[in-house]
């Protein structure tokens, strides 16, 4: 938007959203056909929600506007003719060389040309990008590294495309939106800028997700929109009708104008329906969508707000992307959830490794009762990690000795990683190898976590200083290694190599991986033996010596453990008795993840175990993930075999999953139940945005997943109170509120209906047109929003207490037919109250004690008076928490209606052209029948309101509570 | 509304505006205040028969005898009503009826005698009634100019000068088409409400048991609300106070008789102020209503307003209601403090008092059975 288009942009936008253009469709007719109500009444709604809407969303467009200001005015040094300019961002041409600080971030994808280190590399952190948080190494492109000043060439550079991933490969691209690392300032050549960066193309926007309330709205709409057009259908039949007979249509004391009688009769007919639709269109009330709106989104202030979901730790509390999905929160049937980083934590611990048949295991002071805790309680919520090293050296090696051995093991762990080392590098010198804990850098948790294993035991890993690696050994002696070559871990080859050639002249090649990428590199016989062992380790807890040293290969194996998060099997526990099934998506393999499963008791000890595996699949690796893959798919193609036993599952564990197949699981059983994934990492990406509602954990594998969540959350634990609380409450808050907004419009608009049948079908409105536009704006909208923030029909520790009543409202409980019928039918039944009791009262109009008599506009503020007070009172029955504001709001809106009654009447407006209310409230007051006829109405109303209540409760939900 | 070329910028990290609460809050601790940690101390009222009970009784006591009391009240008021429409043979208005026509400069009298059986104590008031009559009608109700009521001398005069300004001033307002003007005069009043206003005169005598005929007093002003005839109508003032001369340049009602300022003689009670036009004006909510016509003041000695006796209705036909099969009725009837009769209100507070009073039984049965076995299943959970 400019400031100038702003407007009409904006309008156009409203007016595409189907209420607002019906609402204008009114509003126009109004405007052009004589209709019963002036254009002002629901002209003033209309203005008042589409200037909220406008306001709100120019004021949102500012704050972009503010940030993209930022970005856009952001001061960048620009290389010019060998001098520093200063340019904003905004105006970065390609093939500009930008100079470029630590810590900042690029402003476009520039390729490397100089770097202030002297081995003209430069470390990049990707965070923003992908999520992951180590330190890339970029290098700058050969022979340019000295006179960037009087550089002359040509870039070829293929057309921008979004793939991230492979434009990470060339190694001298710097990418938009990374950050500088460790390097003191680089310059690079701008090649993509503005849309065209990698990160632009990237970006894709979100979909927009709807919730089931939304869809329950949608329909009920419709059945309120087919009770107009009948209505309106109903009523213009029968003006019709009652025209038809001899001296009413036109009778001497009420003659048509000149031009009412020239009208073709079929034009009079269609304009006597349309008069009739926006007669009755209050049915349908705009406020209602505000009203929702409003309440969505102060409702989720709530959620971000609550202390409990704070972390101390990540020093942050609960975000809320999307505050359209409240309501979702309480009608979760499914959840899928990762396991990495999410049921677990994703700090790992070195815990003791096997080598040679010598067992390892850290046990020292400090660290006992860590490691303690770890191994032996059942109860503590631990799971392993096996994996293995095995560590490839020349023939000659393996004549060393057992010790060699080991410490060549620990050197490997040393040597065979990415791991870089934060901050405090000091060139040659040696730092003393304390337990105090370094700051290492990496990319996956388990690397760190063999570092510093390694570091127990004396073996520190002090850096990577331009392809040489130093490591700090047990006599403190600095070891050095040259690195030669580095294959990355990858999710193809599941293992990762470096070869480095030691001072002696040794060249080794480390090679490190999942048993699965190993076993194949090892000879066949020594497989079947180890995996036994794995998998007994695996499963039994037990921790067999197990070494194989025969041959040149050296199997050396390792434990490493996950902990579990905190009070992840209470959440477990919980969302199972909330009637949540609980799928766990994982790419581990199926003794850890069910080891996990087990120490989160999703599967109890007696919980019956059915494996869909397939055995016969023996060849490890890719192949075997494709096999499962193309099987279930196979299963979902047949006769939804697959689905509908996972569905009558409690919970699901699927292993061996990538992160395309977490996303494909999710759409497969994509139907009516509502799903909701949670994960942390980057690979939870799709899993999140398919589902209906998307969580995300603000762990420790970057902000990918909390980006592209709805909700994030620092820790699973506070899944529990997410959706038994907040998202139970706001279910109920909103479900009550959209019925009750459905309700009192109907008994707003039947009398006025009812009332057509006693004056000639002429479309005359029962009410003011004051108390027909104030009603759904000032009478009766704020009780409703106030119940719908603050309501807690049940306290949050009693939901969280009691699981089970999650399950009552499952299935959309309280927007079902049923629900809405009984809403429907009390309406009626009020509007039915309403009008005749009136209407038996005026069958003597003469209701003053000094015998003087009411006309129709007493009538019609009468019936208003006792609909205002009934609809808030039916409230107030409803309202199970009465806050000081929920007081406020009730009593005060009556006040508010009584005030203004007194005010509309008592003055004689000069802009109106009729004086209808001219004291017709405060007359109603002075007759004592009219407060009688108020009172027994009111009470008649709310009866079987009451006695629906007081019946209901000790089957209800309530009963428990009662008790307590 | 998200523009994509905005939100590629959102991915940079240090834009905070994505969502409600959302980047704001970051790095800080919520605050632990009672409201946004939705626990504020709250009133949580539980309806259980054992609090419903009582109020179900109380209600039930309360509204009992009020209903009594409205019934008997309704029931002590005397009503009598007569119908004078005259549209069958033997009716003494037939001729009149039958004869009517707008052209007809002479009014037709019709007499109707009755009998009242009892005698009417207090103060007695008389209403004429209408059926079938559309008041409420939308065409109708709309039909009026109340700025030309409050005396706006601008809603009276047609600018003459310049066909612009009489555009412009085109008063009275055009809701009351087709009674606006004639002939590019206006109306006043203008409107169809006003020109269709109640035009028959209705007497009283009492027949003295010696055989005169004497003419019984009616009160013609306290009939209107008092603010309608104070502040909401008004006579337009002009340079002159003379009404003739401020309606000067109008003309009457289609329909009327006279023009509107020799509605009465008393000018109290002249031109808008006129308390019959205003209680016409104030438009009834059904087709078939009463509108009060007089009141016969009580006297203050002790004998009763209305004697028991035989009486004689004396009606100037002048309005015509078999055009439309409407009925016209005159009404005596005394009142209370509650209005006029109407049982209504009194068989509604003694349905609705029973009722709660019925259920308050039957709750406190199912109380008193189930409510403890209940408990102690609750308890035993």
């Amino acid at each position: 938007y400019t400031v100038w288009n702003f407007l009409p942009k904006n309008l156009f936008e409203q007016f595409r959203r189907i209420a607002n253009f019906y609402f204008l469709i009114i509003f126009l007719v109004q405007v052009i056909v004589d209709t019963p109500t002036s254009p002002v009444t629901s002209g003033l709604p209309l203005f008042f929600v589409i200037t909220v809407t406008a306001i709100k969303q120019g004021y949102e467009d500012w704050l972009r506007h503010k940030a993209d200001n930022e970005v856009n005015k952001y001061r960048v040094t620009v290389l010019e003719d060998g001098r520093r300019i200063q340019k904003e961002s905004e105006k970065i041409k390609v093939g500009d060389v930008l100079e470029v600080e630590e810590d900042e971030t690029f402003p476009c994808d520039l390729i490397l040309l100089q770097s202030s280190r002297d081995d003209g590399t430069c470390f990049v952190t990707t965070a923003s990008l992908d999520g992951e948080s180590n330190h890339k190494t970029h290098y700058t492109v050969p022979d340019t590294e000295r006179d960037v000043e009087s550089l002359n060439a040509t870039i070829e550079c293929e057309q921008p495309q979004p793939d991230l991933y492979k434009s990470l490969g060339p190694e001298n691209l710097l990418l938009k939106g990374a950050t500088l690392k460790n390097t003191q300032s680089i310059c690079g050549v701008a090649v993509y800028t503005g849309m065209e960066t990698k990160m632009a193309l990237n970006y894709q926007g979100k979909s927009q997700k709807r919730s089931v309330v939304e869809k329950s709205i949608n329909a009920f709409l419709l059945v309120y929109l087919c009770i107009l057009v009948s209505k309106a259908l109903v009523c213009t039949t029968l003006k019709y009708v009652w025209q038809s007979k001899p001296g009413q249509d036109e009778p001497w004391y009420n003659e048509k104008t000149l031009k009412e009688k020239e009208t073709n009769l079929y034009l009079n007919m269609f304009t006597d329906f349309l008069s009739f639709m926006v007669l009755f269109n209050f049915i349908i009330p705009v406020s209602m969508y505000v009203t929702v709106e409003m309440q969505k989104f102060l409702g989720s202030f709530f959620i971000s707000w609550d202390k409990d979901f704070f972390d101390s730790e990540i020093e942050e509390g609960a975000l809320v992307n999307t505050s359209d999905l409240n309501e979702e929160l309480g009608q979760v049937e499914y959840v899928f959830t990762d396991k990495t980083g999410t049921l677990t934590q994703n700090n790992m611990e070195f815990i003791e490794c096997c080598i040679d048949g010598h067992q390892y295991k850290y046990r020292d002071a400090s660290s006992e009762v860590d490691g303690f805790c770890v191994t032996d309680g059942p109860m503590n919520t631990v799971q392993q990690k096996a994996g293995r090293v095995s560590v490839v050296v020349s023939r000659h090696l393996c004549m060393l000795l057992t010790r060699e051995r080991e410490e060549l093991f620990l050197r490997a762990l040393c040597l065979c990683h990415t791991v870089q080392v934060d901050g405090l590098m000091v060139d040659g010198q040696v730092v003393p190898p304390l337990q105090e804990q370094r700051g290492f850098i990496a990319s996956s948790p388990d690397e760190i976590a063999l570092v510093q294993g390694a570091m127990r035991y004396g073996f520190t890993f002090l850096g990577l200083e331009s392809k040489t690696m130093k490591i700090l050994n047990r006599t403190n002696d600095v070891e050095m290694y040259e690195l030669l070559h580095v294959l990355n871990f990858d999710p193809v080859r599941r293992r990762m190599s470096v070869i480095v050639r030691s001072i002696s002249g040794e060249t080794l090649l480390f090679c490190k991986g999942a048993d699965s990428s190993i076993f194949p590199r090892v000879k066949q016989e020594e497989v079947e033996k180890i995996r036994m062992h794995v998998e007994r380790n695996a499963t039994d807890h037990a921790f067999p010596n197990h070494y194989d040293m025969k041959f040149v290969i050296m199997i050396l194996f390792y434990l490493l453990f996950y902990s579990l998060q905190e009070e992840a099997a209470e959440t477990m526990e919980a969302l199972q008795g909330a009637g949540i099934k609980v799928w766990v998506l994982t790419g581990d393999k199926m003794e850890t993840a069910k080891s996990t499963c087990y120490a989160c008791r999703l599967f109890k000890r007696n919980t019956e175990l059915l494996e869909l595996t397939v055995r016969t699949l023996e060849s490890p690796g890719k192949r075997r993930e494709d096999r499962l893959h193309d099987l279930l798919l196979e299963y979902h193609k047949k006769t939804d075999l697959f689905l509908q036993i996972c569905q009558n599952c409690t919970s699901v564990l699927c292993c061996r999953m990538a992160p395309l197949q977490k996303a494909q699981v999710r759409t497969n059983s994509k139907g009516s139940p509502i799903t909701l994934s949670i994960g942390d990492g980057a690979n939870d990406v799709s899993m999140i945005l398919e589902a209906h509602v998307g969580i995300g954990i603000k762990g420790k594998e970057g902000r990918q997943a909390v980006r592209n969540s709805d909700y994030a959350i620092p820790k699973l634990k506070h899944l529990k109170k997410l959706l038994l609380g907040h998202g139970h409450l706001y279910y109920v808050r909103i479900a009550h509120l959209v019925q009750y907004f459905f309700y009192k419009n109907l008994c707003f608009i039947l009398p006025q209906f009812l009332y057509q049948f006693f004056c000639g079908c002429s479309q005359q409105p029962l009410y003011d047109a004051a108390y027909l536009t104030m009603y759904n704006i000032c009478f009766t909208s704020m009780p409703i929003l106030a119940y719908s923030l603050f309501e807690q029909h049940i306290s949050i520790e009693m939901l969280l207490e009691n699981a089970t009543l999650y399950r009552q409202i499952g299935k959309n409980a309280m927007l079902r037919w049923g629900p809405f019928l009984y809403w429907t039918l009390l309406g009626v039944f009020h509007g039915l109250v309403f009008f005749f009791g009136v209407w038996f009262l005026f069958s003597n109009p003469a209701l003053q004690d000094n015998g003087q008599a009411f006309g129709n506009w007493s009538y019609g503020t009468i019936v208003f008076t006792i609909l205002v007070f009934t609809v808030t009172l039916k409230l107030a029955l409803d309202t199970r928490h009465w806050t000081w504001i929920n007081h406020f709001v009730i009593w005060g809106s009556l006040a508010f209606y009584v005030f203004f009654s007194f005010f509309w009447g008592g003055v004689i407006w000069p802009f109106l052209r009729q004086q209808r209310l001219y004291f017709v409230f405060a007359n109603m007051l002075s007759s004592v029948s009219a407060w009688l006829v108020i009172i027994v109405l009111i009470l008649l109303s709310l009866l079987p309101e009451i006695l629906y209540v007081v019946l209901r409760k000790p089957r209800g939900p309530y009963a428990r509570q009662v008790v307590l | 509304m998200m523009a994509s070329s905005y939100s590629a910028k959102d991915e940079d990290g240090h834009i905070t505006v994505s969502g409600p609460g959302g980047g704001t809050l970051r790095n800080k601790k919520p605050e632990n205040t009672a409201f946004k940690q939705q626990r504020l101390p709250a009133w949580q009222p539980i309806l259980t028969a054992g609090t419903v009970l009582p109020a179900f009784f109380i209600i039930g006591l309360i509204f009992i005898p009020i209903g009594i009391g409205l019934y008997v009240t309704s029931n002590n008021i005397k009503e009598f009503e007569i119908d004078y429409t005259g549209d069958d043979t033997s009716s003494p208005c037939y001729n009149c009826a039958k004869n009517f026509s707008w052209n007809n400069t002479k009014s037709c009298t019709c007499t109707i005698p009755f009998q009242l059986d009892q005698p009417y104590e207090s103060n007695v008031f008389m209403y004429y009634g209408l059926s079938n009559f559309y008041q409420n009608h939308r065409r109708y109700v709309k039909s009026r100019d109340d700025s030309q009521l409050n005396g706006n001398i601008d809603s009276l005069k047609v600018g003459a000068s310049s066909p612009m300004a009489s555009r412009k001033k085109k008063k009275p307002s055009k809701e009351c088409e087709p009674y606006a003007s004639i002939d590019n005069k206006p109306i006043a009043p203008c409107g169809a409400i006003a020109n269709s206003m109640f035009n028959d005169t209705l007497k009283l005598f009492y027949n003295d048991p010696n055989g005169t005929s004497v003419p019984i007093p009616l009160t013609s002003t306290g009939i209107a609300w008092w603010t309608d005839k104070h502040v909401k109508f008004r006579n337009p003032v002009g340079t002159n106070s003379n009404l003739t001369a401020v309606f000067q340049g109008t003309v009457k009602p289609v329909n009327w008789h006279r023009p509107v300022y020799e509605l009465d003689t008393d000018p109290e009670n002249n031109g808008f102020i006129n308390e019959d036009f205003i209680v016409w004006m104030r438009t009834a909510a059904l087709p078939t209503f009463r509108k009060l016509y007089r009141i016969i003041q009580k006297k203050n000695n002790m004998a009763p307003t209305l004697p028991r006796g035989n009486y004689t209705l004396v009606v100037d036909y002048n309005y015509p209601v078999r055009s439309f099969e409407g009925r016209k009725r005159m009404i005596l009837s005394t009142i209370s403090w509650m209005g006029g009769k109407n049982p209504f209100l009194g068989i509604a507070y003694i349905t609705v008092g029973s009722v709660c009073f019925f259920l308050g039984v039957v709750l406190l049965v199912i109380h008193h059975k189930y409510g403890n076995r209940n408990n102690s299943a609750n308890i035993s959970n």
